[in-house]
């Protein structure tokens, strides 16, 4: 088996936030703690795209890398989780992620922070399958019980893919090819536009 | 003349350290104390319903049958 992924698909998701209630209902998540958030590019504005973003589990994450105590590890499956007992919620792995997947619970004055907290991809941490101290600390372990992530599985549009890198891919890739389309959907002209190759002059760039 | 050369070199091979990519393998530190998924565990009441733990390949077509279920062109 491949790593576990996560990939969104812009052209499904219709920001119902169904992904983050499944997530903070099934974990048991605390207010102020989004492990998962949708994220909406020209909001209000025809043309709207939407994505839901948390922890995309790095083959080669920058949290694990800059963590102090160590308290990040792999799964054989590929889901990065963390150690809470280890975790001293000094924040740096919030500044190294890209995604703005690191949480920290806030419940004390002065700017008091907690221990990280984040999308375990259903995964629990380091406590026995099932336990109920895994469960109180990282929420539900889903994956020990032969399913996928919660978010990922009740997606109503199916936007929200997880499941095995491999097979998500899959999935995405049958849908461009059926759209008829192709890196405008979620890759180079997503990001930057489709250059218009002029006479003699270099590629410029398409106002949007 | 060589000690110069040898000093580029050194340099060149310092400058380009950064170019290379880490092996993305799997080590043994990195797997962490976790048990595996498939594992057994006290009989729990959330088991997907055709599953039973402690069978790594019925686990992987589990979730290969959830994978699945994600996908609409396979319905």
């Amino acid at each position: 088996m491949a790593r576990m992924k996560f990939i969104c698909d812009a052209e499904r998701c219709i920001e119902c936030n169904g992904c983050v209630t499944a997530c903070k209902a099934e974990n048991n998540v605390p207010w102020g703690v989004n492990r998962r958030r949708v994220v909406t590019l020209n909001d209000g504005v025809a043309g709207e795209k939407s994505i839901s973003v948390a922890c995309m589990h790095c083959s080669d994450a920058p949290c694990m890398a800059v963590c102090p105590v160590d308290c990040f590890y792999r799964t054989d499956e590929g889901v990065v989780l963390h150690d809470k007992d280890v975790c001293i919620g000094c924040g740096y792995c919030s500044y190294a992620c890209p995604f703005g997947a690191p949480q920290f619970p806030t419940n004390g004055e002065f700017g008091l922070r907690g221990k990280m907290d984040k999308c375990t991809f259903c995964a629990g941490g380091p406590e026995a399958n099932g336990s109920d101290a895994e469960n109180a600390k990282y929420g539900r372990n889903r994956l020990s019980e032969g399913k996928l992530p919660a978010c990922a599985e009740m997606c109503s549009t199916k936007a929200l893919l997880g499941g095995d890198g491999d097979v998500v891919a899959d999935i995405f890739r049958t849908r461009v090819l059926n759209r008829g389309k192709g890196s405008e959907v979620w890759g180079w002209g997503t990001a930057y536009g489709k250059p218009v190759q002029t006479s003699m002059a270099a590629p410029t760039e398409v106002k949007k | 003349m060589r000690g110069l050369l040898a000093t580029a070199a050194v340099i060149g091979a310092a400058l380009l350290a950064g170019c290379g990519e880490k092996p993305q393998t799997l080590d043994a530190k990195a797997k962490g104390p976790d048990a595996a998924p498939w594992a057994a565990s006290a009989s729990s009441p959330f088991y997907a319903a055709d599953w039973k733990g402690g069978d790594k390949a019925a686990w992987e077509a589990q979730i290969r049958t959830r994978n699945q279920g994600q996908n609409d062109y396979a319905r």
